[in-house]
């Protein structure tokens, strides 16, 4: 239920891009997967996932589709649109700028 | 970029709209689906199965919450928020019927006023000509002369030359054409019928340049316009091909006696399309080349200094109306300088269709603007009424609220479920309002009173634009009047709610106070309108007994029209003479005179050029007068004091010197107050002799500032056209039957016009305009003093029956009933008072917008406040008496034990 407030507004949106660009997953997975790549640094609770997953659709960045999965139940897969693809490629960009500034500010302050 | 977005998002949001069922099943299916392989998971790491299960749900969160979180991601839950709102709030309508229509009846009475209006005012001023396309791009033409008072548009604006006409057709880039539309009348005989018919004399370019194509026949040709009388052709409107020629084909090349002379009908106008004049319908077009055959004044066509034309043009598009007046304006002052004789001291100004100066849109616009503002105050008072309605239904809804905020209704989402419910009754009441407004599309013509025989067309127009207005005038009425309680609804304390019902006292906190704040909103808002029915009734009253500076009363006026029973000048004037003769020896008849114009008459003075010796105008001044050609015996019969010389006789006739009767105010502005008589005045360039001064009179409206004016006699600038006025104690019946008796024996085809006091004749022209605007205000103003009275009534019932134990208690201790009585209805009295005191500021400021309708009286007359003052005291005794009786009977005893 809690929202992912520790997130730097946005970034929850560029994680579950960047791990559908690599490949279709469904909701389950894509869990999975957030907790394996980052670990106990970002918390991201699965109740936050799938308001997220449905934003991203409906924005249509992301498409859905029913399919099989591994052990053969229907599931719903979610994969990168050609508009998610651009859109991915522009928040990175905006993302490394941010992080750059915000890494030299930290630097600055240390110094 | 956008389109492609679109192509992935539009498909989403049809599904979530309408396979909502589905977009919910794959929801719930994709969360069991995440917690079952969770659950998997927990399993396959050893966790016991109750153990694993509830390590997945708690993991997840509650499920109801994210799917709802999920679903308010499609971004449509709005609009089927909207829908759920509205079946719930159609439901609760049906509910309570009394409410409803009570409700719906007060807004549609607010939003039919309005469409109704606004109907008006695109009828007649906007868009006044059905038929014709793009009409924003259409100005009217008026000239200007020096030194007149630009503000006065009866003595401010002339028609324009032909030669004028063509020369700024000429030079104009801005313009893509100019058109004449000058309207006459005449008398129209088909078969055995005859009656008054209006035509207009257009340029040939007419049909072309207004993009109306005939449906028989064909329009004017452009050589249509040139030689003199040359073209004897008329193009006929649709109503009058159907009325008079049955619908006929055959009508084409059928020849008309029109004024005497035969036109052959070349074309019929649509159906729908009634010429370019406000206020009358055209019956029939001439082409320009006609005009000596229909306006007065002879052969104008080659004569720079013979004004006659009204018309319209038609600018460029993108070229604004400040643009094109530039530009005529250079034209203007080349075509003064070039021809000073006749154009010096002359401009050009154009108008939008709703100011144009020579139509009854001039007359009506005022009364237009304030119906539009009357009408909306109209539309505030049943918000008001309509909002407190609503408050004591949320009252009755208290618990209904309390509940849904107690389980975690956002207020929000109360407010739009409120806003949503008042929509559907404001929906309600506008499609009622259209239907009412379409009935009324006539109703002005009912009251506009014009001259006998004349047909009137003021017509309001139901286009896109009206709907837009009242959807438009739906939603604001529904945030005024719902926004209001919708708050107070939504603020209800959950805990003091949810305790026992609590018992107000009169007049006291929250709810009551807001309620009390809109009955005074609405006892102000009627005293305004009060106010300002009353001030015009008391104008009218003036009007009626005003002295016009002739005598009225016992001067009857008729006519008989020679012009288009084809006389020529010499047959005229013998059978002017026989009449005069024939009529002086009636029984009755003090005396009687001819007239060209009867004052007051919608007939314009002919206007002239004047020198006067011992008069240097300025450089650029021309001085002018307007001027009448009146028969001998006219000022006698008339009633018009000569103070000094004499008056016109049978003498001073075609072989006699010039002779000409000037008023006061001439004698004012050129010979400084000496007496004239005897003194050369110079009119066109003829010289004339003043033989007497007349004292000023009004000439045309009693609004009229006074101006110089002077009367020439009959027979010395002669008019075949005659107004007759007879000085007589008879009444206007029998001396009808004696002068239409005297009128036959000298000539069987002709019949004098209606007979009526000359009183009879000025009111008709004087009261148009304020007719409607009292008939309307009165309308208005009542059915505003409905409105409050039964919002106050409402008011004090409630509070009565939301205080019955109070009362009730007071009773026990001892109160009588009259005491009670007067609680209640001092209670009453206060609010009354109080609106009445807002309004009465209000209204000191707001009557003045009235004021150039009012005839001497004063926009803040205090008898006029006063009776709208006593008017509002019974209004509100007769509102809270039946409350207060009813609060008085209360049986405390039985009240108490409730």
């Amino acid at each position: 239920m809690s929202k992912p407030s520790d997130l730097v507004q946005g970034t929850l949106d560029l994680l579950v891009l960047k791990i559908l660009a690599l490949q279709p997953l469904n909701g389950w997975a894509i869990s999975q997967r957030l907790k394996q790549i980052s670990g106990e640094v970002l918390q991201v609770s699965d109740g936050s996932l799938y308001p997220a997953l449905h934003k991203l659709e409906q924005e249509g960045w992301i498409t859905a589709e029913w399919k099989p999965s591994e052990n053969n139940r229907r599931a719903k897969f979610y994969s990168l649109t050609r508009l998610g693809r651009k859109h991915l490629a522009k928040e990175t960009a905006n993302w490394d700028r941010l992080s750059a500034a915000i890494s030299t500010i930290v630097k600055l302050k240390e110094a | 970029m956008r389109f492609e977005h679109w192509f992935y998002t539009v498909p989403l949001r049809i599904r979530s709209l309408f396979r909502r069922g589905q977009a919910d099943r794959e929801l719930r299916e994709e969360i069991r689906d995440h917690l079952e392989q969770q659950i998997e998971r927990n399993l396959a790491g050893g966790m016991p199965p109750e153990e694993a299960r509830y390590s997945a749900l708690r993991s997840l969160g509650g499920t109801t919450q994210i799917e709802e979180q999920c679903r308010e991601k499609r971004r449509v839950n709005y609009i089927q928020d909207f829908f759920q709102d509205l079946r719930y709030g159609l439901r609760q309508l049906r509910r309570s019927p009394g409410f409803s229509i009570l409700a719906v009846l007060c807004l549609t009475l607010g939003i039919g006023a309005n469409a109704a209006a606004f109907s008006w005012i695109e009828g007649i001023l906007l868009r006044p000509f059905p038929g014709v396309a793009h009409q924003e791009r259409l100005v009217a033409i008026s000239g200007t002369k020096f030194g007149n008072d630009t503000k006065n548009i009866e003595s401010g604006y002339t028609n324009l030359s032909w030669p004028d006409w063509l020369d700024f057709q000429r030079s104009c880039t801005l313009f893509d054409s100019f058109i004449v539309s000058r309207i006459m009348g005449t008398t129209l005989s088909v078969g055995e019928r005859a009656e008054n018919v209006s035509g207009s004399v257009v340029s040939a370019n007419y049909f072309e340049a207004l993009g109306v194509h005939p449906v028989l026949g064909r329009g004017f040709e452009p050589a249509e316009d040139f030689g003199r009388n040359a073209h004897p052709v008329t193009v006929i409107s649709y109503w009058m091909w159907q009325q008079r020629f049955h619908g006929d084909p055959r009508v084409l090349g059928r020849a008309q006696l029109l004024n005497a002379v035969p036109h052959t009908i070349i074309g019929v106008a649509p159906e729908g399309f009634y010429g370019t004049f406000v206020g009358y319908p055209i019956g029939f077009w001439v082409p320009s080349s006609m005009q000596e055959t229909f306006v007065p004044g002879g052969y104008k066509l080659e004569d720079r200094s013979g004004l006659w034309i009204e018309g319209y043009a038609r600018l460029k598009p993108g070229v604004s109306i400040e643009q094109a007046q530039q530009q005529i304006s250079v034209v203007a002052k080349r075509l003064e300088s070039d021809y000073f004789s006749t154009n010096r001291g002359r401009g050009v100004k154009l108008f939008s269709l709703a100011e144009t100066p020579f139509s009854q849109a001039g007359n009506l616009r005022p009364t237009l603007q304030i119906t539009l503002a009357v009408v909306f105050l109209v539309l505030l008072i049943a918000c008001a009424n309509v909002s407190s309605l609503l408050l004591v239904r949320s009252l009755a809804r208290r618990h209904e609220m309390t509940v849904r905020l107690a389980v975690g209704a956002r207020r929000g989402r109360l407010v739009k479920q409120m806003l949503t419910e008042g929509l559907i009754l404001s929906t309600l009441a506008a499609a009622g309002g259209l239907v009412l407004a379409y009935w009324c599309r006539n109703a002005l013509v009912t009251v506009f009173s014009p001259g006998a025989g004349a047909t009137v067309r003021l017509r309001g127009e139901m286009d896109w634009r009206v709907f837009v207005f009242s959807a438009s005038v739906c939603v604001v009425s529904t945030l005024l009047f719902g926004l209001v309680p919708a708050m107070q609804t939504s603020k209800a304390d959950l805990s003091g709610a949810l305790k026992a019902e609590s018992t107000t006292a009169l007049g006291g906190r929250g709810k009551s106070r807001v309620r009390s704040g809109l009955v005074l909103a609405q006892v102000s808002l009627s005293f305004i309108l009060v106010v300002g029915a009353v001030l015009l009734l008391q104008s009218l009253q003036r009007i009626r007994t005003a002295d016009p500076g002739f005598s009225a009363d016992n001067v009857l006026a008729s006519g008989v029209n020679l012009v288009s029973a084809g006389y020529d000048p010499q047959r005229a004037k013998t059978f002017q003479d026989a009449l005069i003769d024939r009529v002086q020896t009636l029984a009755g008849v003090e005396s009687v005179a001819l007239a060209r114009v009867r004052p007051f008459s919608y007939l314009p003075y002919f206007s002239a050029a004047i020198a006067v010796d011992g008069y240097t105008p300025s450089p650029d001044e021309q001085p002018e007068a307007e001027y009448n050609q009146v028969g001998p015996g006219y000022f006698t019969t008339m009633g018009i004091p000569l103070l000094s010389g004499r008056e016109f006789t049978r003498a001073d006739n075609e072989s006699a010197p010039l002779v000409a009767i000037v008023n006061e105010k001439m004698v004012a502005q050129y010979w400084h107050g000496e007496n004239p008589v005897g003194r050369r005045l110079l009119v066109k360039g003829q010289t004339m002799r003043v033989i007497g001064v007349a004292k000023l009179a009004k000439y045309s409206s009693f609004g009229e500032a006074p101006r110089p004016f002077f009367y020439v006699p009959l027979r010395q600038d002669f008019s075949k056209g005659l107004g007759l006025m007879i000085r007589t104690s008879q009444d206007p019946g029998t001396m009808a039957a004696a002068l239409a008796h005297e009128v036959r024996a000298l000539d069987p085809n002709l019949a004098p016009s209606e007979v009526i006091t000359m009183r009879q004749y000025i009111l008709r022209s004087a009261l148009s305009s304020q007719q409607i605007a009292v008939t309307l205000l009165t309308i208005f103003g009542g059915l505003a003093l409905l409105l409050a009275a039964v919002g106050l009534y409402g008011v004090m019932s409630f509070a009565v029956s939301q205080s019955t134990r109070e009362l009730a208690l007071r009773m026990a201790l001892g109160a009588r009933g009259s005491e009670v009585l007067r609680l209640v209805m001092s209670h009453g009295f206060a609010l009354t008072v109080g609106g009445v005191a807002l309004g009465a500021v209000a209204a000191l400021a707001l009557t003045q917008l009235i004021g150039n309708l009012l005839y001497k009286v004063n926009p803040h007359d205090p008898l006029a406040f006063g009776c709208a003052f006593l008017v509002m005291m019974i209004v509100s005794l007769a509102a809270c008496f039946l409350p207060a009786w009813r609060a008085s009977r209360i049986d405390p005893i039985l009240a108490l034990k409730e």
